[in-house]
């Protein structure tokens, strides 16, 4: 048992966090408390909770594309994206809820298969690939909403960023959910399988007859819908679609989770809970320099210095320096 | 005629010609000496950090902090001299330094621990950005006799700011394709194994590639500083995207050992004619210009496939 725990990848990410919440509780005063109003729980874990959902949404989706030895540097634009079709739907008369969302997210899932499509059967290096949707997908953001911030009025659409269920914000539930979904596609069927195996060896892969193509497809869409879930949250956080600034960075953020998380950027293994785990880190990172009273910039400073110890810490070269003293090492 | 491996970069070239020749029917007053020196005097902080960040695709890597760096070493700049009463060629001297201190500091990491490229500059470009955004949030304008003097100089033929991209160009040329370090460059991004098994120091060439793009990015920086007459810690934001697709565009492969310095040149003009003949139409809106970039992005990508496709003579290239 023990060992299971020494040796389980979310070892590591969950010591991190807990590191830090424990920094947090004893610098920054009233840091784990949490009060009751009106049904709802407030608080600094709670707004860190609300605030990593959407980097944790993305993260899932960008786990498996990272798992197939890939990278998805468009997800930010296709938030933006989102955003405005949502926004663009939700100020037409006539429109349903469920008809707009479901609408925005098969855009979302089209312009994800959009990636696979270049990844898997042009064979284009996957950071060249989502680059070009990088660039133009905010282009065609900014174009939907003639580089305005539209702004729209629905409260039923307003519940999904901002409402709260079972006292916590809605948006929880809605990561945990989507994680779940994840997680059994994943892990009940044959494709978590595959989708490691793809990453690790894809000659080999298709030599034992996976479709490593299909398998590719399959997480550049899912990674797209992931970005277009994310980009519905934000929407409805600010009932405003903000094509300039929605999403920005937000690719990195994902890109650090998932690799804090415990997934290695060389594709393979993968932990959906450790992705999570990771967002978790870099928003709390984010919100307990807030609350410390320095400027928020320092957030970007730390960031990077974070991120650097768990890349070295995850490094074999970094590693074996240390190792090297040991015998049979 | 053409041997196949200058293709892309006839391709670039033609692209450039034609897009050139168009602009200059379809708008009066395009085809003039004022609009050519513009188009070089506007793109030549973003030419600077293409051509460090050739370097660094051409070794097999990427950089991502260049965008970052320009904001910061701006800020420095401006604050150096402004607040600190430094002279300005000192400042920018220290902001180079330590430019190129940050990028060999990546090499490092990406050399001797092996950290992926795309991760180590990923933090190097939240470094860079937070450390300018500390140093100040609000654009700091500068004044000196010495930055006057420049601009006065600049206004015979070129200004300052293009004569430091014209002259960091041939500087590049020369180091690429006649230094013992351009020929490793190219080695190392071309297979890396062979280049060790050659005896080249990897680690050395590659510290040395991210050390350059970091005093490339440096430089972009101040010419930025020196275009603007002003520090603002949030320049350069997402440039990074524009000088990887001014390189790719150029006939660089991101897959590294297959590129050349002009190329590049060639690529920044094309964005910036592109910028230009946005801003000329008038009624175009500026997306427009970030559409263009990734349908031309697109463009050359297959482009470079096909090529590669055919070099391989129809043979699976999967692998």
């Amino acid at each position: 048992m023990i060992k299971r725990i020494r040796t389980s990848k979310l070892l590591w990410p969950v010591l991190a966090l807990v590191a830090l919440l424990i920094l947090n509780g004893l610098f920054t005063p009233g840091f784990f408390h949490i009060e009751m109003k009106s049904g709802r729980f407030y608080g600094h874990i709670i707004d860190i909770l609300n605030q990593a959902a959407p980097v944790a949404l993305l993260a899932l989706g960008m786990t498996l594309v990272i798992a197939t030895g890939g990278v998805d540097l468009s997800v930010g634009a296709i938030m933006a994206i989102s955003g405005a079709v949502m926004a663009l739907l939700m100020s037409k008369p006539g429109v349903g809820m469920a008809a707009a969302i479901a609408l925005t997210l098969a855009l979302c899932v089209a312009a994800g298969a959009w990636n696979g499509l270049l990844v898997a059967s042009f064979e284009i290096q996957p950071i060249v690939a989502t680059l070009i949707l990088m660039v133009a997908g905010r282009g065609v953001a900014q174009l939907l909403t003639q580089g305005q911030i539209l702004t729209f009025h629905n409260p039923a659409f307003a519940f999904i960023g901002g409402g709260s269920f079972a006292g916590l914000p809605f948006v929880v539930t809605l990561v945990a959910v989507w994680l779940a979904i994840t997680a059994a596609l994943t892990r009940l069927t044959a494709m978590g399988m595959f989708i490691e195996s793809a990453g690790d060896n894809a000659t080999s892969s298709r030599y034992a007859g996976i479709n490593v193509r299909q398998v590719k497809m399959f997480v550049y869409a899912f990674s797209g819908l992931c970005a277009g879930m994310a980009g519905v949250v934000i929407a409805s956080g600010v009932m405003a679609a903000d094509s300039n600034n929605a999403g920005l960075y937000y690719e990195l953020d994902a890109i650090l989770a998932v690799i804090v998380g415990g997934t290695a950027m060389s594709g393979g293994r993968f932990s959906l809970t450790g992705s999570i785990v990771g967002a978790l880190i870099i928003q709390t990172l984010t919100t307990s320099i807030r609350a410390q009273n320095v400027p928020v910039e320092f957030a970007l400073v730390v960031k990077a210095v974070a991120a650097l110890a768990v890349f070295l810490l995850q490094s074999d070269a970094f590693n074996n320096m240390f190792r090297r003293g040991k015998a049979g090492a | 005629m053409i041997s196949k491996k200058h293709i892309p970069l006839a391709a670039t070239m033609a692209v450039f010609l034609l897009l050139y020749a168009g602009a200059s029917i379809a708008f009066d007053g395009f085809f003039s000496w004022g609009v050519f020196s513009n188009l070089l005097n506007d793109n030549a902080f973003l030419g600077l950090a293409a051509i460090g960040m050739t370097f660094v695709i051409l070794s097999g890597g990427i950089d991502l902090s260049v965008g970052s760096m320009i904001g910061f070493t701006s800020i420095l700049i401006a604050t150096l001299i402004r607040k600190n009463g430094v002279h300005p060629l000192l400042a920018i001297a220290a902001a180079l330094a330590i430019g190129s201190a940050l990028g060999a500091s990546m090499g490092c990491l990406i050399a001797w621990f092996k950290l992926p490229p795309f991760l180590a500059t990923l933090a190097g470009m939240f470094f860079a950005r937070g450390l300018g955004l500390i140093i100040s949030m609000e654009s700091i304008p500068i004044e000196h006799g010495f930055i006057r003097s420049l601009g006065d100089f600049g206004l015979r033929v070129f200004p300052v700011t293009t004569i430091i991209f014209l002259a960091a160009i041939v500087a590049a040329v020369y180091i690429a394709h006649f230094t013992r370090f351009g020929r490793g460059v190219y080695a190392v991004g071309g297979n890396e194994d062979s280049a060790t098994l050659m005896g080249l120091s990897t680690s050395g060439i590659k510290i040395g590639v991210y050390t350059l793009s970091g005093f490339c990015s440096a430089l972009a920086g101040a010419v930025y500083t020196l275009y603007t007459s002003s520090g603002n810690a949030t320049a350069g934001t997402t440039l990074e995207l524009d000088a990887i697709a001014a390189a790719v565009i150029g006939g660089t492969l991101l897959s590294g050992g297959v590129g050349t310095i002009f190329g590049t040149v060639i690529g920044v003009l094309i964005l910036g004619t592109i910028q230009t003949m946005v801003t000329f139409e008038g009624s175009l809106s500026s997306w427009w210009t970030r559409i263009a970039i990734g349908g031309l992005l697109l463009l050359f990508i297959f482009l470079q496939r096909f090529i590669q496709r055919k070099a391989q003579g129809g043979k699976s290239s999967r692998q």
